[in-house]
């Protein structure tokens, strides 16, 4: 036996280490498999379930599923594309995102999965929940009607900024973004725009304040490449529509 | 103010009597609700403080489980068991009843906090229902004149233990007994076995019994040890998944009641066979009536060097067992929410691999088993592998208890060899016209009588043991639609397809249901539940369409029959959408509604498809017309 041990996914050979998952191994080979709670910054999740792959056969989320020598992994096949619309359409209608009235569409990773995967209205039936948008913060915004319960910011607040802001309530389908003060309110807590937190939701839940509209719509980070190609929004530099703090 | 200094005293002997470990939170909130009937803010705040954590873990741990309340309820908290079985045996009428006798309304906590009602899901007396829970204890066998003297006992403020002790006699209602359940078996026979003889010897005959987990899906018993076994680490747990949470299985209650010896000495040598000292039980919230009795049979044991330390004296052999409860969360019998909820945590399912016989109770390899598959470990140590699997088929060795309810004479537990057919178990309980079967609970396999020859046993029809029969008068959509509205009440809400999915699948059976729906709506059912089965985190999700597919299958005229003759309905309804217009004028006469939706047929339609719905006079003079 010699060199590094691989798998294939959808046919091409992918190298990997040990240890590694089978959506690390994509990443740093330059495969993309569709995502949304996955950062390479924190410990895999598994919630979101959008990077659904088949391993020999099975569906398994590739996030959190070791990549095994030998293993055929399919992603890009209609069965599992089919599935990821079904999934995408399940975050729009549990929560309200009204695109046109959103300040980060055409830069919203959701969004832009969104259309990766083919989903462009949803065919489930909406649950107009009522929620709340919190606007106390001097600095940031945050809507929860937008928010899909990846649990990221939760995580960059706890686990590396140090200040546990948000945190998750309840169960089902009354799970719940809340942020941790008696008050409920973000501008109550330590959060500043420059914590990971800041930096990491995939969509417009949380929207740092008088910024609004810098680029046109149209011009904006997912209006010009698609995902797969321009990467996490997380990832990429505020100056080029991104969330990154430089 | 000595208000807030007593409940600050109570939070704090409480805490110090778990020594404070963060482990025991659950154990902590559930005895702290029991003293002052509801988890304050302040209440919260406190245990956060006295332990040691952050406040949003315990409000975290607080909301998750929902035996656990945030809101105040009535110094007396009764849960309606809703099962379909208890609504085949009419609970729905007894818990109008109740609220009526009471004043108070369903979900609902009376004015002078004195009594909440409310409903719960199956609590595993399907044998003996209807049946409900006042303060966490069971109450079986309902019916008015019981109510009626339950309303005196409330309104005159008389504590539980002086309410007629057989108002909470579980009976066990064995009606077929095997190897398992027929023979004696002498306490400490399989420890004295494994001294005897040696691990290596116990775990070859366990190899040879070919047992598998009796809690459903099955796993050779004996790979189990011997991975647990053979993982890294001095620190090793015996965990019993005494959950059972599965709708219609009540076969590990009566383990734990008449049993519970059998059940100890199973967990006691898998201790010894995988070098473990600490064993736990993780008994449902809704058995918490065994806990005294549970509790004395572990100290029986240790008096008689059973358990503990040096066990039948030999030094070394040290090993105790600890019992955690439960709070209503159907997920925690899932293996590795179990684990996190045994470590004082929330309920949801960890990423697997790794395994909890690497990876389990805090991180340490740890073998998790069903209640029943530790009892027959026990026999397996003392009659040997072989005459344990003279019994059964191929690939399914020895007996299974089935717990059977719903349309029978004669409902209860009954051990058969695996292989046996579903037809056999129909004849035995005396279900002479039965349309249909629910196989292993809601999550399990929807039956009609052209299978009615299948075999139970992991080759043809496995099952943890529920077996609900729906005779030929009932309407198999009652029981989807329970159904699909218990996997609502039981999602976790971690993963989406799950959080999501059950409510649209949920939102669809309703529709259907109640006559609105369309052929459309069946196949999106199907769309959905391939999706919720595909890209689900745990097991729960990936078996929460099982009833509703399957019974697509087996039952479509049942479904059919519902439909529109359209092929599409709109999930909006116009009418209800007006109820704001009607509010804001005042105005609620017919000229304000939708004819169509006024006329008789449509609402008799919707009442008898609605055994839910709070019925108003006119509608009950609506429903007494029919002939
Ligand atoms: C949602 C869910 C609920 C479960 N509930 C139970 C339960 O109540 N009791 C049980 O023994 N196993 C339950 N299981 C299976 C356990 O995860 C695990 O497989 C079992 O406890 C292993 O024991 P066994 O091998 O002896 O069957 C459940 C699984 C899932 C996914
Ligand atoms: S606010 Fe954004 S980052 Fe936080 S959980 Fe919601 S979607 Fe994820
Ligand atoms: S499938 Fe997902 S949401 Fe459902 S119980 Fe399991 S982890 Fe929770």
């Amino acid at each position: 036996m010699s060199g590094e041990p691989s798998f294939t996914l959808d046919d091409q050979p992918v190298p990997f280490q040990d240890g590694q998952t089978i959506m690390e191994a994509a990443r740093v080979a330059g495969v993309y498999i569709p995502h949304l709670c996955f950062n390479p910054d924190f410990a895999p999740h598994g919630s979101c379930r959008v990077c659904l792959v088949k391993v020999n056969g099975r569906p398994q989320a590739a996030c959190t599923t070791p990549a095994v020598a030998g293993q055929v992994v399919q992603s890009e096949i209609e069965e599992l594309q089919e599935i990821r619309r079904g999934i995408l359409e399940m975050m729009f209608v549990e929560g309200n995102h009204i695109c046109p009235a959103c300040e980060k569409s055409g830069a919203c990773q959701l969004q832009a999965v969104a259309y990766y995967v083919g989903m462009l209205a949803p065919r489930f039936t909406y649950f107009y929940p009522q929620r709340t948008l919190d606007a106390s913060h001097p600095d940031a915004v945050i809507d929860f009607n937008r928010c899909i319960l990846c649990e990221l910011c939760v995580r960059a607040s706890r686990d590396i900024d140090g200040k546990n802001v948000f945190a998750v309530q309840n169960r089902g389908l009354k799970a719940h973004l809340v942020i941790n003060t008696p008050s409920g309110k973000l501008g109550a807590t330590t959060f500043s725009i420059t914590d990971k937190a800041a930096q990491v939701c995939p969509t417009g839940a949380i929207l740092i304040k008088n910024r609004g509209y810098e680029t046109p719509i149209g011009r904006r980070l997912y209006d010009r490449q698609p995902v797969n190609v321009v990467g996490d929004v997380a990832q990429v530099p505020e100056s080029e529509g991104g969330r990154r703090h430089e | 103010m000595a208000e807030s200094s007593t409940l600050a005293q109570t939070i704090h002997d409480i805490v110090q009597r778990h020594n404070s470990v963060p482990t025991r939170l659950l154990q902590i909130l559930r005895e702290v609700q029991d003293s002052l009937t509801w988890l304050s803010p302040e209440a919260i705040e406190r245990v956060a403080d006295e332990i040691g954590l952050s406040p949003d873990k315990v409000q975290r741990v607080a909301e998750f489980y929902s035996f656990l309340y945030t809101a105040p309820r009535g110094s007396y908290d009764i849960l309606f068991s809703d099962n379909i079985t208890d609504r085949m045996l009419g609970n729905r009428r007894l818990l109008r009843y109740l609220c009526d006798l009471l004043g108070v309304g369903i979900g609902q906590t009376r004015a002078d906090n004195r009594v909440s009602i409310g409903v719960t899901s199956c609590t595993g007396l399907c044998d003996q229902g209807p049946a409900a829970l006042v303060n966490g204890y069971a109450l079986p066998r309902l019916d008015k004149p019981r109510l009626d003297r339950i309303a005196e006992l409330i309104n005159s403020q008389t504590p539980l233990s002086e309410w007629p002790q057989d108002f909470f006699e579980v009976t066990s209602n064995i009606r077929r007994a095997d190897i398992l359940l027929g023979r004696h078996f002498a306490d400490g026979a399989a420890l004295r076995a494994v001294l005897k003889r040696g691990s290596q010897a116990i775990l070859e005959e366990l190899i040879k019994s070919g047992l598998r987990g009796q809690g459903g899906a099955g796993y050779k018993l004996a790979l189990k040890w011997i991975s647990c076994h053979d993982a890294p680490g001095e620190v090793k747990y015996v965990v019993c998944n005494a959950d059972e949470g599965e709708p219609g299985t009540f076969k590990d209650r009566v383990l734990m009641q008449e049993y519970a010896d059998l059940v100890f000495e199973g967990m006691t040598l898998c201790g010894r066979v995988i070098g473990a000292r600490q064993g736990f039980v993780y008994l449902r919230g809704e058995y918490r009536y065994l806990l005294d009795s549970l509790k004395a049979t572990l100290q029986r044991r240790r008096e008689i060097g059973l358990l503990g330390q040096s066990i039948l004296g030999e030094s070394g052999f040290d090993f105790d067992i600890d019992i955690h409860l439960g709070a209503g969360a159907y997920v925690c019998g899932e293996e590795s929410a179990l684990i996190e909820s045994l470590e004082g945590k929330h309920g949801v399912p960890r990423i697997r691999p790794p395994f909890p016989t690497t990876h389990g109770y805090l991180n340490k390899p740890t073998v998790v088993n069903n209640v029943e598959t530790f009892a027959v470990t026990a026999k397996i140590a003392t009659e040997g592998g072989a005459w344990f699997a003279s019994r059964g088929t191929a690939e399914s060795k020895g007996t299974k208890l089935l717990s059977v309810s719903g349309d029978c004479e004669r409902p209860g537990i009954y051990e058969y060899p695996f292989g046996v057919t579903v037809r056999r178990v129909l004849e035995d309980c005396g279900a002479r016209d039965a349309q249909g079967i629910q196989m292993a609970g809601p999550a399990g396999h929807t039956i009609s009588p052209k299978q009615y020859d299948r075999r139970i046993c992991f080759d043809d029809l496995a099952t943890g043991g529920s077996f609900m029969v729906f005779a030929k008068h009932r309407d198999i959509l009652d029981g989807m639609r329970n159904f699909a509205h218990f996997f609502v009440h039981e999602s976790c809400g971690f993963c989406t397809p799950c959080r999501v999915g059950t409510s649209l699948m949920r939102d669809l059976v309703d529709k259907v249901h109640t006559g609105h729906g369309a052929r459309a709506d069946l196949d999106e059912m199907r769309r959905l539940g391939r999706i919720m089965k595909a890209a689900s985190h745990c097991g729960l999700g990936q078996t929460a369409p099982n009833s509703v597919l399957d019974s697509l299958d087996q039952f479509p005229e049942a479904w059919e029959r519902r439909l529109r003759s359209t092929s599409y309905e709109p999930a909006f309804d116009l009418d209800a959408a007006l109820s704001e217009a009607r509010r804001l004028s005042g105005r609620d006469d017919p000229g304000a509604h939708l004819p169509d939706e006024q006329s008789d047929l449509v609402r008799l339609a919707k009442l008898l498809a609605d055994q839910d719905a709070p019925m108003s006079d006119d509608e009950r003079n609506l429903l007494g017309a029919l002939p």
